[in-house]
């Protein structure tokens, strides 16, 4: 069952003092099934990124369509969907990872996750208890959770960078570079989070630089060359 | 969600002077930054046009005379709009231009549907009255006479906002500006208004106060669901807190949208950069 079907998308970026563009993609067309966990991978610069950004509407495509099958509206088009609706889909249906955590100044890492499930309107009691559990699952440390992330490692962050995502369990997840900056110990832990996600039916579609990891864990991979995908294959 | 706005404003227009035959005409008229050169009329706000939802942050950002401010006294009626149309959805009002209801009903207006917290305390808060005076104030101007009742809700208020409880007798002329600004919240939260604005509420506070105050507006938008308007000159504030941020240059709104989306792909020139001067 297609879940995401991208076609033809473009985007470049117009540094308008400089009278400038940067082609970032260029026609790129690309689908994928519900509960698939697929890997973009690609040198530095080559616009995997900008395909992320471009579904979570961070960025503004100028051509192409990027239908997603949503709960709510069924078949919508991300790039023309109002911000209304994007709102409500990053809410509930679609949610982005980075390695960076951004989040609100002097709140604990239990608080952040509780704060992203209330955002949903489930009530504080439940809350509590998938923080408790979201928290547990991914592994972080109990006595980091009532701290403040700020003092966090970098493997630490992220994986409440991906608890904060997953608690909203939404059905699909973009991971844009989350081991970047990680040794080999904190990168494993985010290998087996990942994987529950996967396990637990979380649509994944994730961009790396590390490609062992993505043979470990990817259903298919995509090449990034020259602002499109140069290949498409399954992984080994 | 909802998808009717509760606030809706359309071509908004604030200027003042009394125009010449150089600036009369939208089409015609050649303006320097914000204001006519032959007539020196400011054109401080002109063509304003946008939507709040119920529930949600909407950040105005832009530099200093962008005519963010004045934006919102038009729409607190500290301002009288030149120009333009203001819609709220409450029952009372329906598909009623605000702009054009009499001084009594706006009155009205700003004492149950709207909240003002300002930059400067001392334009909120009477600052020789105690502190929970102040809240009985905006509770008496809603219609309130019951002492025992606005005490209670005062006293919850200025707790909520982690006031010192055994301090709420004093004057905020007292008070620490992070603590001023609090009891400004509290006061204006006191009549439980659906709709909110904050002008530059952070603006002048150390981080450590600013952290507490962002926290608060973050806690009260989702515990009473409280619609806001939040103008600032800071984009890291805008970005923890709104939604979805219109950006002013000279009295216009050059640019709307997502806020991640404004901060990494922003189209007009002036928004990129200024997210370029981000630190």
């Amino acid at each position: 069952m297609t879940f995401l079907k991208i076609e033809g998308l473009e985007k470049n970026f117009q540094i308008v003092h400089l009278g400038q563009t940067i082609h970032a993609v260029q026609q790129l067309n690309f689908s994928m099934n519900q509960g698939e966990f697929i890997g973009i991978t690609g040198k530095s610069g080559s616009g995997k990124s900008t395909i992320l950004k471009s579904i979570y509407r961070t960025y503004l495509p100028e051509a192409g369509r990027i239908y997603f099958d949503s709960e709510k509206y069924g078949w919508i088009d991300l790039q023309k969907a109002s911000e209304r609706e994007i709102i409500y889909l990053r809410k509930y249906e679609i949610g982005y990872v980075s390695q960076f955590l951004n989040v609100m100044p002097r709140t604990t890492a239990r608080e952040l996750v509780e704060q992203s499930v209330l955002e949903t309107g489930r009530s504080l009691l439940e809350a509590q208890k998938e923080a408790e559990e979201v928290l547990s699952h991914f592994e972080l440390d109990r006595k980091l959770w009532d701290t403040y992330p700020n003092t966090f490692s970098g493997g630490e962050k992220l994986r409440l960078n991906i608890a904060i995502a997953a608690v909203k369990k939404p059905r699909l997840l973009l991971l844009d570079e989350p081991t970047a900056s990680l040794d080999q110990q904190s990168k494993q832990k985010v290998k087996e989070v990942i994987q529950k996600l996967k396990e637990s039916g979380t649509t994944l579609l994730g961009v790396f630089h590390d490609i062992e990891f993505m043979d470990e864990l990817c259903d298919h991979i995509f090449e990034m060359s020259q602002q499109s995908f140069k290949r498409a294959g399954a992984a080994l | 969600m909802r998808d009717e706005p509760i606030l809706q404003v359309q071509r908004l227009e604030k200027v003042f002077g009394r125009s010449c035959s150089h600036c009369q005409h939208q089409d015609t008229r050649q303006l320097e930054k914000n204001f006519c050169p032959y007539c020196g009329t400011v054109y401080a706000c002109r063509n304003i046009s946008f939507e709040l939802f119920p529930g949600e942050i909407l950040g105005i950002v832009g530099e200093s005379g962008s005519g963010k401010s004045t934006l919102m006294q038009c729409l607190y009626f500290d301002e009288t709009a030149t120009g333009g149309e203001m819609f709220i959805n409450h029952e009372d009002f329906k598909e009623k231009n605000i702009f054009a209801l009499s001084n009594q009903q706006k009155r009205y207006v700003r004492n149950h549907i709207l909240g003002m917290v300002y930059q400067n305390p001392a334009k909120g808060l009477k600052m020789n009255f105690s502190s929970i005076g102040n809240i009985a104030e905006k509770l008496i101007a809603a219609g309130n006479r019951h002492v025992g009742e606005m005490e209670r809700v005062g006293t919850e208020l200025l707790d909520k906002v982690h006031l010192p409880l055994f301090r709420m007798k004093e004057e905020p002329k007292r008070f620490s500006g992070g603590m001023q600004q609090r009891v400004q919240i509290a006061k204006a939260l006191s009549n439980y208004p659906p709709i909110l604005f904050l002008d530059e509420v952070t603006t002048g506070l150390d981080l450590s106060v600013q952290a507490s105050v962002l926290d608060l507006i973050k806690t009260i938008q989702r515990e009473m669901g409280i619609s806001m308007i939040v103008v600032s000159h800071d984009l890291a504030v805008i970005r923890m807190l709104a939604d979805r941020t219109m950006v002013m240059l000279n009295g216009e709104v050059i640019e709307k949208g997502l806020t991640d989306q404004i901060l990494e792909d922003p189209q007009d020139a002036y928004t990129q950069q200024l997210v370029y001067s981000l630190l």
